[in-house]
């Protein structure tokens, strides 16, 4: 505990940040590029992260073993996919309107089974420690990654070589951009779709159990600060693509960590400025990146938004 | 946004629809029990190891009291939704005596529902009662920034970067006074020390708390405190990140035991039993009510293990001297950490001095701003 390092603490402070806290907003981005380019949105992400959170928080008590709260989160999160993309293949059934039900009532189901888990220790997932070469015990802080990290930017590479590059990468793309073609080629979309949504709850799933089992690694009402919601509009802004997500989830983390550390060196005015600065940003991105002629390139076409 | 959907208020719009009959037949069995029905509503979950705990350990006491009937609701807003809440309390429920606990309630929601229910008595934890405000309203609290003055001295003697922490929530002046005697406790061992102060802006906003802890590691910090809502996730970053921890609101040891110094509690019980048992016996209760350590309103963790003797020796003698009555934290000749005089040389207010509750100021040594 020594070392003054001055002012780079802001930019050390951001990078582990980045890295702390933006596994979150990576997994639930991913999951939910894979479910948009299918051609549905669900906006229901945010319940399912906090029911992830607490019953990846609960199992883990309950057997002592962080990862199988990991993987009951993971189950948790594909039935909620799996409800949302049921009901959304019954015919006239809004997408935006099934998640926003869905969002409602994971929140509400995590408070009501987390209740006993709010007051117990569960144990935390690891982490490795990448800063062993450094003697500055901020720079072996801010590189003690978690394994989930890892594992979110190795899935990033996968997905995108698998929507590029895999049949099943294809099917899923033709679906998303046109059902009539689809079921030309003999794909039922429905199917498709259903799968593709249970897949991107199990991911939000995942990425509640990082909150509740890393960091900041307990279960309580407050854990989400609307990460679930966050990730879906990071998907918009990271044009559908899997490795964007990855940068778009680095770059709301070390937002995130800006008004804390701005603090911490000195610079104590204005933090309710400081701590927007993940939504300026986030402005500023989608103004720069923006043109009048293709403003939603990449989109998949089924979207319910592009149609 | 989410909150909004809450058992009360569901019953409250669905009363239209079901009729007024059926909801008086609901709540006639639950205030049949008892003869005094009392409300708590809090801003959190109850057992978030912090302020609404505080509060609902003391609940649970009122509950096991004779003729008292207890009903709670948690996660409740600070916006219209708690009038809602207390209305339907009072409404529904029956209740008589509300204990709306959460420092925003006040004004202006106390404030604008107690003059439609002149029999209700509404007590709030926090607010500053004066006169003019409804007469059925009343505030209490208690001197807990003496309990953050004692956390400041094992902090003073536990520091070796002589850099302290804390996590606040919003600056208003309770919070203001904690960060203040924090420090000053601290000075009194070694007048060199510092406290870095990192507000979060909310109550309960657990990722920024974490990052807000990381941030005073990493700025050398090596003894944390906070006045968050929830102090858990505070409490167990900085034990992870090798600080030594100060208590608040409840006893945290639990937590990180080898690295808790002591803790400022609340023990909310004193007053609710109290304000239970007058009216029960029809006695009127006083609308502003203040007590300190002396009084039971609140109470120190045990000392951790770290603790040194020369710590727990200072600890203990300032205790006593608390205990005694006209120890003042806020002793001039004292600035804001802005340079200007707050206290010239030879004053000094009390813990009782109601000028300490309009605090706005951090004093010297304090690294953070207000705004």
């Amino acid at each position: 505990m020594n070392g003054d390092i001055g002012l780079w603490a802001v930019p050390l402070a951001m990078l582990g940040g980045a890295i702390r806290v933006s596994t979150p907003f990576l997994f639930v981005s991913l999951g939910e590029v894979i479910t948009e380019r299918s051609g549905r949105i669900n906006l229901g992400l945010e319940g399912t992260l906090v029911f992830g959170a607490m019953s990846g928080y609960a199992l883990a008590f309950l057997t002592g073993s962080a990862w199988i709260g990991v993987l009951a989160a993971a189950l948790a999160g594909a039935i909620f996919g799996l409800v949302h993309g049921l009901l959304c293949s019954l015919p006239r059934v809004n997408d935006i309107a099934i998640g926003i039900a869905l969002m409602l009532l994971g929140t509400g189901l995590a408070f009501f089974f987390g209740k006993p888990f709010i007051q117990p220790v569960a144990p935390d997932l690891p982490a490795i420690n990448l800063g062993w070469w450094s003697d500055l015990p901020q720079v072996q802080a801010a590189l003690r990654v978690n394994v989930l990290f890892l594992l979110g930017f190795v899935l990033a590479l996968a997905l995108a070589w698998m929507l590029r590059r895999t049949r099943m990468g294809l099917i899923l793309r033709v679906v998303g951009d046109s059902s009539d073609a689809a079921r030309a080629l003999g794909i039922r979309p429905a199917r498709v779709r259903i799968l593709a949504t249970a897949f991107g709850g199990a991911l939000a799933g995942v990425g509640g159990a990082y909150l509740s089992l890393f960091y900041p690694g307990s279960w309580n009402e407050g854990i989400s600060s609307g990460q679930g919601l966050i990730a879906v509009a990071l998907v918009i802004f990271a044009r559908w693509s899997p490795v964007n997500c990855f940068f778009a989830a680095l770059l709301f983390g070390a937002a995130g960590a800006l008004g804390p550390a701005l603090q911490s060196v000195g610079v104590t005015s204005g933090y309710y400025l400081s701590y927007a600065a993940p939504f300026v940003l986030t402005l500023v991105v989608l103004i720069l990146s923006s043109s009048k002629s293709g403003a939603l390139t990449g989109a998949p076409r089924e979207l319910s938004i592009t149609k | 946004m989410l909150k909004s959907l809450t058992r009360r208020h569901f019953l409250s719009t669905s009363a239209g629809f079901a009729g007024a009959a059926a909801l008086g037949g609901l709540s006639g069995p639950a205030r049949a029990s008892g003869d005094l029905t009392v409300g708590f509503i809090y801003v959190g979950p109850r057992d978030d190891y912090g302020y609404n705990q505080a509060h609902a350990e003391a609940a649970a006491v009122i509950k096991a009291m004779e003729g008292v009937t207890v009903i709670e609701e948690e996660n409740v807003a600070e916006t219209q939704d708690v009038q809602q809440t207390m209305e339907s309390m009072i409404n529904f429920d029956g209740a008589s005596l509300l204990f709306p606990t959460s420092f925003g309630y006040f004004d202006p929601h106390i404030l604008e529902v107690a003059p439609k229910y002149p029999d209700v008595r509404f007590e709030h934890c926090g607010g500053l009662w004066s006169e003019g405000m409804p007469t059925n309203t009343g505030s209490y609290f208690g001197y807990i920034g003496m309990g953050q003055y004692l956390n400041g001295i094992a902090a003073g003697h536990a520091t070796k970067t002589k850099k302290i922490g804390f996590v606040a929530a919003k600056p208003i002046p309770q919070v203001l006074l904690n960060i203040n005697s924090f420090l000053l406790g601290a000075r009194s061992v070694d007048p060199t020390i510092t406290c870095q102060v990192i507000f979060t802006g909310e109550w309960s906003m657990a990722v920024k708390e974490a990052e807000a802890t990381n941030a005073l590691a990493d700025a050398g910090v090596d003894v944390v405190t906070c006045h968050v809502d929830g102090p858990k996730v505070v409490m167990e970053t900085a034990a992870s990140r090798d600080c030594f921890i100060c208590g608040y609101h409840a006893n945290q040891s639990d937590l990180a035991p080898e690295k808790y110094l002591t803790g400022a509690e609340w023990n909310w019980a004193t007053v609710y039993k109290d304000m239970v048992e007058k009216t029960l016996a029809g006695a009127p209760i006083d609308n502003f009510v203040r007590g300190g350590l002396a009084e039971g309103f609140i109470k120190m963790s045990p000392l951790g293990p770290a603790v040194s003797d020369a710590a727990r020796n200072q600890f203990e003698a300032t205790k006593a001297k608390i205990l005694d009555g006209g120890f003042a934290v806020i002793e001039g000749p004292l600035k804001d950490n802005a340079g200007n005089e707050i206290a010239p040389a030879g004053t000094a207010y009390e813990e009782t001095d109601v000028a300490l509750e309009s605090m706005s100021y951090l004093v010297e040594g304090v690294i953070g701003s207000t705004s």
